[in-house]
């Protein structure tokens, strides 16, 4: 069994976000980048699939959708364990182009088990998953927060609004994994980082496919109000301003 | 041309999220001088779906064929496309929860529909389609068109508000053409929590973090929380040492929650906690440290020790409820 997992490169989630060109495009100036939480959780599952004595995995690729730039991001999951790993020559456009493309490095390999972060911490979407399997005709399961394989079957558990499932999922399929997936992720070690630079990175040439959305503009959220401080001796009138000022309890 | 809305229903019932639905779709529907069609997928009784029509919808269709007794994105994302071009919908609305995030972009490539998710506004303009989306984590919005000739529209829980217009809805049944077509994924077991509210659905949320120092110190977040009909919540750190299930954990990796109220109790106010919480109408806060960042994002905070303050509130709340 071989699996793909998909990774995003994003700002680092202590980056202080910030905008240029009128607020068209990602001040990109200072950012630190790494892989996305998810994609580096669902990185680490995998190489534990793959350690796990029984489990038929044989090899864990990397795919990633990005220019030359990235590349960095993508030696980081070589350094943490992946075998090896895609990379389509084209910049990162929308969740729709991005699937479309994800299919062709899919397409072009031999994968049983496609994962993907639930969502990317950049533009939150939670889609390219979703997209990629119906791009591949692929069974999906989204919501992931368990993953095991045993004798070849693959078993998960799929979060609902107000419970869970246990599935058993045919292969091949896309996983869409959350929280739970793996305790923390993984660290590259000194060994992983040397052995990175050697590890074959593979061009996959872009999909012809534009995207479906146009971001016009980037804008702050709302600020918010100056906070009002209530005495700690009397935290009575916080209740008091909540029922009369706020009204909201 | 429609405004198809994906209401999704809880075994057979529906909840306070179907109705946002719809009460966001006819406001949309006014605007765009077009008709809501609601489509309700799995078994639910007619006086169920009536429910639907107190917010203003006034044609309802039902799929409650076998093939869809279980949830497969694949099945659903069919039905819903095949319902979309029949009604043919400018616009489909779900939610974006876990069923809307399953579905939703499956949709999007099957019918070429652009999508944005995770919507808390109204469009920004209708022509061209113009609407914010959530991005960089609650840091910013990304406002995105939609150039496409069917758009799809997940919105965040709890951002809408209801509005009552009560009509006489037409039900039917959808008539798609699913028959053979069986979920390849085989579900062994499923737990359900049913008598307890759901963080994601609870308009008042009380949530603690490491100020609280241990499990046993959680009593009163929990009064608290029951005595406002509302729901507990932790931090990372909180739900990682176990002193709270990993289910109550609200963050950028956790759950995303937009309450009316959320009181962060000896949370600090790292982005990656704010990530979770910032769609949150009112946050209060407590800590003992007045230079924690959760206050920039507070409207009402206590600066002191949560041991002594929140047994203070517990009666205090106790006193307003029976006055």
């Amino acid at each position: 069994m071989n699996i793909l997992v998909c990774i995003s490169h994003v700002p680092d989630t202590t980056t202080k976000i910030k905008f240029s060109e009128n607020n068209t495009r990602l001040d990109t100036a200072g950012i630190q980048w790494v892989i996305n939480p998810w994609d580096e959780l669902s990185l680490t599952r995998a190489l534990e699939l793959k350690e796990k004595s029984g489990s038929g995995v044989q090899k864990v690729s990397i795919a990633h959708v990005g220019p030359a730039s990235t590349e960095p991001t993508i030696r980081k999951a070589l350094a943490i364990g992946a075998d090896d790993a895609y990379r389509v020559d084209t910049e990162a456009r929308d969740a729709y182009q991005v699937a479309a493309n994800l299919a062709e490095v899919v397409k072009s390999g031999s994968f049983d088990m496609i994962l993907c972060g639930i969502e990317s911490s950049d533009y939150n979407g939670s889609s390219v998953g979703g997209m990629l399997a119906e791009f591949l005709d692929y069974v999906s399961v989204s919501g992931i927060s368990h993953l095991d394989v045993e004798n070849g079957e693959v078993h998960t558990t799929r979060e609902l609004d107000g419970g869970c499932e246990k599935l058993i999922v045919p292969a091949p399929f896309v996983g869409i994994v959350q929280k739970g997936i793996a305790k923390e992720p993984r660290i590259a070690a000194m060994r992983g980082i040397m052995m990175a630079r050697k590890k074959p990175i593979q061009l996959v040439d872009a999909a012809d496919k534009e995207p479906l959305t146009v971001i016009k503009e980037f804008e702050p959220p709302k600020p918010r109000p100056a906070c009002k401080f209530v005495d700690p001796e009397n935290p009575e009138e916080l209740i008091e301003l909540l029922q009369n000022e706020a009204k909201v309890i | 041309m429609s405004v198809l809305v994906y209401t999704e229903n809880w075994d057979g019932e529906f909840k306070k999220l179907s109705f946002e639905l719809i009460s966001f779709a006819v406001k949309l529907a006014e605007e765009m001088q077009t008709e809501v069609v609601a489509l309700s997928v799995g078994k639910t009784k007619d006086e169920e779906l009536k429910k639907l029509s107190q917010y203003g919808v006034k044609r309802i269709l039902k799929v409650e064929n076998e093939e869809v007794d279980q949830f497969d994105p694949q099945i659903y994302a069919k039905v819903l496309s095949e319902v979309a071009a029949r009604e043919q919908a400018s616009l489909v609305v779900m939610a974006d929860n876990n069923t809307g995030k399953a579905l939703a972009p499956r949709l999007s490539v099957r019918m070429k529909a652009a999508l944005a998710s995770g919507v808390s506004s109204m469009p920004d303009s209708l022509s061209p389609f113009v609407i914010k989306t959530r991005a960089f984590s609650g840091n910013a919005f990304a406002v995105t068109e939609l150039p496409t000739e069917v758009k799809i529209v997940t919105i965040a829980q709890n951002s809408f508000d209801l509005e009552e217009k009560p009509s006489e809805a037409v039900i039917e049944d959808a008539g798609v053409d699913i028959s053979g077509m069986k979920p390849k994924t085989v579900v062994k077991e499923v737990e359900k929590q049913t008598d307890q509210l759901l963080l994601t659905d609870a308009e008042i949320v009380v949530s603690g973090g490491r100020g609280m120092r241990s499990a046993e110190n959680w009593a009163p977040i929990e009064e608290l929380a029951s005595l406002m009909n509302g729901a507990t919540a932790c931090s990372r750190p909180v739900s990682d040492e176990g002193w709270r299930p990993h289910e109550e954990h609200t963050g950028q990796t956790g759950k995303v929650i937009s309450p009316n109220v959320y009181f962060a109790i000896g949370i600090s106010g790292a982005t990656q906690h704010l990530a979770g919480v910032s769609g949150s109408k009112y946050i209060i806060a407590i800590n003992n440290d007045k230079e924690a960042p959760i206050f920039d994002a507070a409207q009402y905070g206590i600066v002191g020790d949560a041991s002594k303050i929140l047994p203070k509130l517990v009666d205090a709340l106790k006193k307003a409820k029976s006055a």
